[in-house]
């Protein structure tokens, strides 16, 4: 098994040993809910808050301004929702269509409630034009959300020009960063909602948080309690918590160290995959997330190339049809107009912390042969 | 998800390529998906003078269970008669692999399709008469490949 190459830590990734070792206490010594007033609840309060500091440092934020959730779809959740349903009078909401499907399925729920939801196009690099989206807030328009960095794609939108647009026609502005906290610098100024998660930063599953900025209110989506300042009743996950936070603090330590590693992995797998003939990759070329690599294989498809990749102990995903419950093709490739059958054949390789030079150099031997096997079986013969 | 045995033909597939020397192809492709199969027979004699499939092979672009099942239909097919080969049903290639996860049923039909298709072009370019349960499948791989066409045109120029 330890010949085992993980490329797929856009879906998630495996919990640094720091991490885990920083939770430990949580499970069976400080066990207490931090509602109690004894001893124990005070100390499980304290490692809360401690974590809370931590986040909220990380986003130049306040702690109240920190919501823990038990997932990044929660929070998108409890943004939009929350949003929508807080009592304020304006029924249009604008996001993209190459949103995860946490922002876009709420999306299309609410329209179904009586909302109006402008979905705007991207261009070939998977980017918002933020002047369209300038012209299509109307009187009308309660909030904006635009992903921060693209989960399938990588591609990185031009958040600050477009949370500023926000900001001037006071509009409140969302952005789904789980790809991009801790991956890269964030432009966070005119930001007023952000969701994160934990377990794409080597940290747990299970726990995700909502920044909301002071003076925004939300209706919650889970009564109770009363925890999280209303917003979110339930016990809190004082482990998972304290794992988010020590995640956290290890991903901004190492920030700028990782990102130019996994920048010159992107380089070196875009510039000998897209050798081989028939291949495009799909996203941004320069400013992408440094992470995630998308590239399409004519002729082949993506779910055969996951599996004869596993068969080599190695990890990655695809935005093929016939990878996904209903044989629809990623939406996300659609939306940068990726013809359907480059669509077909696209496969996501995505780097994280442990990703070693030598697992790419072995990972970049393999590829050219799988893809070779399929094709040679494929009744559509590539002219090389 | 997916069965041992789905796996195992997967990885190693049975009749894959293009015969040398084939009577007939079948092609065909599901819109939904976007998968294709092509699939090639050389029709000869058994003992009998009944003619059967001597000889089968596979060219797909396609999902794992679209492999796995062209691999199956052509085991199952090879040696049988035109009449036994084109009775051969979907469920059978797919209880035969260790059963399909049901969005992956399809597939199996699609291989089936392939196979009736090729054995449908075989008797149509011979002029011999065509057993119902083929003309029917050939009706519908028709209505879906006008289509495939268009959209794999840009592939379609490319093969020979
Ligand atoms: S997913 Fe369509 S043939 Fe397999």
């Amino acid at each position: 098994m330890n010949n085992d190459i993980y490329l797929d830590n856009s879906a998630t990734t495996p919990v640094s040993e720091e991490v885990i070792e920083a939770m430990l206490p949580y499970w069976q010594v400080e066990y207490g809910n931090a509602s109690s007033l004894h001893s124990f609840g005070r100390r499980a309060h304290i490692a809360m808050e401690e974590s809370r500091a931590r986040l909220a440092a990380s986003l130049s934020a306040s702690e109240r301004e920190i919501i823990f959730t038990a997932s990044a779809s929660e929070a998108n959740n409890l943004a939009i929702k929350g949003l929508a349903f807080s009592g304020i009078n304006k029924y249009h909401i604008i996001t993209s269509q190459i949103e995860h499907p946490s922002v876009g399925k709420v999306c299309q729920w609410l329209e179904k409630q009586g909302f109006t939801v402008t979905y705007l196009p991207v261009d070939q690099e998977g980017m918002v034009d933020p002047d369209e989206l300038a012209a299509t807030i109307t009187d009308d328009t309660l909030l904006v959300t635009i992903m921060y960095g693209n989960n399938e794609i990588g591609t990185v939108q031009p958040i600050s020009q477009i949370a500023e647009i926000c900001r001037e026609q006071g509009v409140i502005f969302h952005t789904d960063a789980v790809q991009a906290y801790g991956k890269i610098p964030l432009a966070l100024e005119n930001v007023d909602m952000l969701s994160a998660t934990a377990h794409k930063l080597h940290g747990p599953k299970g726990v995700g948080m909502l920044y909301l900025r002071r003076g925004i209110k939300l209706s919650p989506l889970i009564h109770g309690g009363g925890h999280e300042r209303g917003l979110r009743s339930g016990t809190e996950n004082i482990a998972g918590i304290v794992g988010f936070a020590k995640a956290v603090e290890i991903a901004f330590a190492e920030m700028e160290v990782l990102r130019d590693r996994l920048e010159g992995f992107r380089e070196q797998l875009i510039e000998t995959i897209t050798a081989i003939p028939k291949t495009k990759l799909n996203g941004q070329r320069k400013g992408s997330l440094p992470h995630i690599t998308n590239i399409s294989f004519m002729a082949i498809e993506g779910e055969s190339l996951v599996m004869k990749l596993d068969e080599h102990g190695i990890a990655t995903s695809t935005g093929s049809a016939c990878s996904s419950p209903n044989l629809e093709p990623s939406h996300v490739l659609l939306a940068i107009g990726t013809p359907i059958v480059m669509a077909h054949g696209s496969l996501r390789i995505s780097t994280g912390r442990r990703t070693t030079q030598e697992e790419i150099d072995r990972f970049l031997t393999i590829l050219p042969q799988v893809v070779e096997e399929l094709r040679e079986i494929s009744p559509f013969k590539i002219n090389t | 998800m997916y069965s041992e045995k789905v796996i195992e033909h997967f990885r190693n597939p049975h009749n894959k390529g293009r015969l040398e020397k084939y009577s007939a192809i079948g092609k065909v492709g599901n819109i939904a998906c976007g998968d294709v199969m092509w699939l090639y027979i050389k029709v000869g004699r058994n003992a009998n003078d009944e003619e059967i499939i001597e000889d089968i092979s596979w060219e797909t672009f396609g999902c794992t269970a679209a492999i796995a099942t062209s691999s199956m239909v052509t085991e199952i097919a090879k040696g049988k008669t035109l009449k036994e080969a084109a009775a051969i049903q979907n469920k059978e290639v797919a209880d035969t692999l260790g059963g399909l996860p049901p969005v992956k049923m399809h597939c199996s039909l699609l291989a089936v399709d392939a196979l009736s298709e090729a054995i449908y072009n075989y008797l149509q370019a011979k002029g011999d008469v065509i057993p119902e349960v083929l003309v029917k499948r050939h009706a519908h791989v028709e209505k879906e490949s006008k289509e495939f066409d268009e959209r794999y045109s840009s592939l379609m120029s490319k093969s020979n």
